[in-house]
């Protein structure tokens, strides 16, 4: 059975409780209203000749243009080797859905997916609490308007460019060193053909000092 | 002229000493420790150290108070020995098992400190020492301290009755297989004590597992030691190796059917009892991250697996000197024994020439089954803790019990007809001749059907 | 950990909730389990995942579409060629662009020695985790050889970054074919060695045999795919049944579980369909290396990639069972969603379940068996 076929059967069952299917731009999809679509994806299921027994994927896209959050549902049947895109749009300021946990098993951990990362709240499932984040982060990251709280107990989510860093805590140890041993005085110049003992090369940054030469013997 | 001062100090070729110091070390810790062994432990068996003070210190062994003051020196010094016998050989078989694992697994192995890796059980036995020494906050700190030591003392213990040659041994008990099975389970004390005083649940889990695991296969263990005793007649470990002869045919373990089926029921619970894979559960690495030795470090660490080590010694010297003849040495019997012994009170220097060759037997003996067990382990995968119960209780007990009652019989069968003991050595022998000579050719079949090594596998 | 999980606890009994990870060298990447037992028998095994998460999806949708290329990888990083593949289809379809064949075939051989290599980890962990080291030493050693293989290929040994949105990034250098079909020669002499020293080995069918069973409703239902799905006798390819790229032109079985230990769905079926398939991968790649047509190694596509407004699925049968991208595009030059659905996850969702009776060891077994990688469960 092909999806169109598929959505006509569905329209026939549940009428106005099935949008029309979406002009295929890549996929089609047909959108749900959110209180049939249990019923929607048992009958799915049960119905022989549809028998759709694989929930493929079962995620959710934020539009906060349209203050919705759609849930897509990707169904498959491996029997009959068809498939349908349903879509339920919830209300961004208060995402509600029922749960499908109880016509697929495989929606437990996608809902609760979708639970951790847009807020939607599942009704009915029996152990909706978050399953990447941890259990006490606050916000939704995958919304759109999410912002990042700057830190988690403590630990900051940023850092200096190491680049900087590293310059900056390199000074740092050389004035610490410089404060403790101080750098001989430059002796004064000698013979106008003696070169000058080169004072220690210290540029600034990692490198290390350059190693002295002996200072050559004063000629007679 | 600007003078350059340059003075280089010569520097030694480091690679040249490590290469031919760890060459000298293979040979030479060795012989050292065997040597020391062979040369000492005779002098103090009783007839030789009643000789020694009777003629030398020129006293009445039997009514001089001293006797025993000096006895007891003579064997703490040999255990002594012994015990720097049993940490040594457990380092230089922590470097063979290493190398014999990598070359199961088409690797190296350590060859980095010294010629072949040979010294990298000193380098981690040192690092050991050098790590910080932890005792856990909440641990219970006595026995915390004090588990390591229980489980050294029941390899220690084990070792003063082991044969290594016709009078190589420090305490020839007429007891000796049985304190030896009573000694052994002094190491399920040690397990469960640092089990327990880690406090932390996985190495409680670990030492239960092992506690069950070593309780319940002695006793399979025990069965499958009763038939060499039957056959022998005694309990001594001299005793049931002198019952044996040195050729193969000889040996207890083709002299009787049951005796053969014992031999592996000995050597399966010994395995289990000492912690290796198959039944390394309690140290299961990928499970439990180390057991019950998980919240040990530094050198109570190291001594954990010094045990292991030893305990592959003992459990194939066990196994050698109550089923494979122990150290008899082929074609010399018992009056030979005698006749190069002398009559007189000191043996002569001959003699030790013996005696070396019959601990060079045994060794070779306890050699081949070392590596053995080491290849098992390598090879196999792991038992589940219920499969191992299943194992023992199922198949191993009754198995030892059939074997036992089938020796009752085979004795009596025996008393009356010698002969039925050298028609089953003959029998037996051909088979395990045969049998090793189809596995060396299903061996060739088996690596020249696979390409192997043979490709060139160097980076493009 | 949840405060869920605290209440259950059941404080008469002498139960412990004891952490299975997620430092741990049994477990598959960074995993926690939460196990509660009395000892030796699990009540409940409750995953904790989320150490691995590296918001991947969220990153989708700022770089561009073929900057996300090299993220793909990340998604699963053992199997690293079929995440880049599924990612260019997915893109593809939304530019409508139409790969050379010579580029699929590159891709299919590249996936399919990424296929071998993926299955080398998850039997050789596999067996480590039962217990014996030495498969693993010896599934590293054949690993080495296609590392060295791929990064003749394309320069990586892990993550490869070697699709591109309408082809692949570099074509065979010269010699690799022969390099290629010697290896192979030699890996299927490599099976039967590794059959002979664990597969059919006493200890290991009973470690494996009857453990952790998944039927086929359950398999369906929770949703589980690739290995997973063939070991509980569903007889599902997607390179057979929903074909993409260059598998048409190819002919290989599809090894599907028979209780070889005793039941269908156990913890060895599952491992050993891993093991036959690595069989037909070697049979698919030696096939289109002879049939290699020439061409181009990539479509013309533009630099900018400026999809129109819709949304597209595609799927590719990676290592781990089916990989599944969906991307949403909203006409601009960044993707508007970018989702990877992944095998691992839906696994994960099977453990509660499964696990209750099982032994610890069985755990083990029940993870090894599933071939489940941290990556590819938190993204």
């Amino acid at each position: 059975m092909t999806t169109n076929e598929i959505h006509e059967r569905l329209r026939a069952q549940f009428g106005d409780a099935v949008g029309p299917l979406s002009e295929p731009k890549v996929d089609p999809f047909a959108t749900v209203q959110a209180a049939r679509i249990v019923e929607v994806c048992r009958w799915l299921k049960d119905t022989p000749g549809v028998e759709i027994d694989f929930c493929e994927d079962l995620t959710a896209v934020d539009w906060p243009k349209r203050n919705a959050i759609e849930i897509v549902y990707h169904l498959f049947s491996y029997k009959h080797r068809h498939g349908i895109v349903l879509k339920v749009e919830a209300d961004r300021a208060k995402p509600v859905v029922p749960t499908l946990e109880g016509v697929w098993k495989a929606a437990n951990w996608m809902e609760r997916e979708v639970y951790d990362l847009f807020g939607v709240t599942f009704s009915g499932h029996p152990d909706l609490r978050r399953v990447m984040l941890p259990d006490d982060w606050v916000g939704h990251p995958l919304r759109k308007d999410y912002q990042e709280a700057g830190g988690f107990h403590g630990i900051p989510n940023l850092r200096e460019n190491p680049l900087v860093e590293l310059r900056r805590l390199d000074e740092v140890r050389l004035a610490e060193e410089a404060k403790r041993n101080p750098p001989p005085p430059p002796p004064a110049p000698a013979a106008p053909k003696a070169p000058a003992a080169a004072p220690p090369a210290a540029s600034g940054g990692g490198a290390p000092p350059a190693p002295q030469n002996p200072p050559p013997a004063p000629k007679a | 002229m600007p003078s350059k001062f340059s003075f280089a100090f010569p520097r030694p070729n480091t690679r040249r000493i490590l290469f031919f110091s760890s060459l000298a070390a293979v040979f030479v810790i060795p012989v050292a420790l065997f040597g020391l062994l062979v040369v000492y432990l005779p002098f103090i068996q009783k007839d030789v150290f009643f000789t020694f003070v009777r003629e030398t210190l020129h006293r009445d062994p039997d009514s001089w108070a001293g006797t025993q003051w000096l006895y007891g020196a003579a064997l703490l010094v040999a255990g002594l020995l012994l015990f720097t016998f049993a940490s040594v050989s457990g380092g230089i078989f922590s470097w063979y098992e290493r190398r014999v694992a990598g070359r199961i697994q088409s690797r190296i192995g350590p060859n980095r400190v010294g010629a072949g890796g040979f010294f990298q059980w000193v380098a981690d036995a040192v690092k050991l020492l050098f790590k910080e020494d932890l005792v856990p906050a909440e641990a219970d700190s006595l026995l915390f301290r004090a588990a390591p030591y229980f489980v050294v003392a029941g390899m220690t213990l084990t070792l003063v009755a082991l044969p290594f040659g016709q009078s190589v041994i420090v305490a020839d008990l007429n007891v000796g297989i049985f304190y030896i099975l009573a000694v052994t389970s002094l190491i399920v004390v040690g397990i469960l004590l640092s089990g327990w005083s880690s406090n932390s649940k996985w190495a409680l889990f670990g030492g239960m597992r092992s506690a069950a695991q070593v309780i319940s296969y002695e006793v399979p263990s025990g069965l499958a030691i009763m038939t060499p005793v039957l056959m022998a007649g005694t309990l001594s470990m001299q005793g049931i190796i002198r019952a044996q002869g040195g050729w193969p045919w000889q040996w207890f373990i083709s002299r009787n059917p049951a005796a053969f089926v014992a031999f592996f029921i000995l050597f399966i619970s010994q395995l289990a009892e000492a912690n290796r894979t198959p039944f390394d559960l309690p140290e299961a690495e990928s499970e439990l991250v180390a057991g019950y030795m998980s919240e040990y470090s530094g050198f109570r660490f190291a001594l954990y697996f010094l045990v292991e080590w030893a305990n592959l010694w003992i459990i194939s010297a066990i196994a050698v000197s109550l089923f494979l003849g122990g150290w008899q040495v082929p074609g010399l019997e018992d009056q030979d024994w005698a006749a190069l012994r002398g009559a007189g009170s000191f043996p002569p220097v001959a003699w030790w020439f013996w005696q070396l060759l019959s601990v060079g037997v045994f060794a070779a003996k306890t050699m081949v089954l070392v590596t053995v067990v080491i290849w098992i382990r390598w090879t196999l995968p792991r038992i589940r803790v219920d499969q191992m119960m299943n194992l023992c209780w199922k198949y191993l007990v009754p198995a030892g019990f059939g074997a036992m009652l089938f020796t009752l019989l085979w004795q009596i069968a025996v008393s009356k007809a010698r002969i039925v003991q050298d028609i089953s050595g003959g029998v037996l022998f051909v088979l395990f001749v045969y049998a090793v000579f189809r596995f060396f050719v299903l061996t060739r079949k088996n690596i020249s059907r696979v390409v192997g090594d043979r490709v060139d596998l160097t980076n493009w | 950990m949840s405060k869920l999980v605290l209440r259950r606890i059941d404080r008469n009994n002498e139960e412990m909730l004891v952490n299975f990870g997620p430092q741990h060298p049994s477990t598959h990447g960074v995993l926690n389990f939460l196990v509660e037992t009395d000892g030796e028998v699990m009540r409940r095994a409750i995953p904790d995942i989320g150490y691995l998460h590296r918001s991947l999806e969220k990153i989708g949708e700022i770089v561009g579409y073929p900057g996300y290329m090299p993220y793909t990888d990340r998604i699963d990083y053992l199997a690293a060629m079929f995440a880049n593949e599924g990612y260019a289809i997915a893109v593809e379809k939304l530019i409508k662009v139409e790969v050379p064949k010579r580029a699929q075939y590159l891709r299919a051989i590249s996936c399919e020695l990424n296929r071998i290599a993926s299955h080398l980890v998850s039997i050789g962990t596999m067996a480590t985790d039962i217990g014996a080291v030495t498969p693993l030493v010896y599934a590293l050693r054949e690993r080495e050889a296609i590392n060295d293989l791929i990064e003749a290929l394309c320069g990586a040994r892990l993550t490869y970054n070697y699709h591109r949105i309408g082809g692949v990034a570099f074509d065979m250098p010269e010699g690799w074919r022969d390099k290629v079909l010697h290896f192979l020669e030699r890996f299927e002499s490599l099976i039967q060695e590794w059959d002979r020293l664990i597969t059919w080995n006493e200890i290991y069918l009973k470690r494996l045999g009857g453990v952790a069973v998944i039927t086929r409703e359950q398999a369906i239902d929770y949703g589980l795919v690739g290995p997973n799905l063939r070991g509980s006798g569903v007889d599902w390819d997607v390179r057979r049944d929903v074909p993409y790229g260059a598998y048409p032109d190819f002919k290989f079985d599809v090894p599907v579980g028979r209780g070889w230990a005793g039941t269908v769905g156990d913890a060895f079926d599952r491992y050993y369909v891993r093991v036959l398939e690595m069989a037909q991968s070697c049979r698919i790649a030696r096939q289109a290396l002879e049939k290699l047509p020439d061409g181009e190694t990539m479509a013309k596509v533009p630099r900018r990639i400026k999809p129109e407004a819709g949304e597209v699925m595609s799927r590719v049968e990676s290592a781990r069972g089916e990989l599944a991208y969906y991307v949403v595009s909203d006409g601009t030059e960044r993707a508007y969603r970018v989702r990877a659905r992944t095998g691992s996850f839906l696994a994960m969702g099977i453990i509660e379940d499964i696990s209750s009776g099982l032994m610890i060891a069985d755990l083990i077994a029940l993870i090894a068996s599933l071939d489940v990688v941290a990556p590819e469960t938190d993204r």
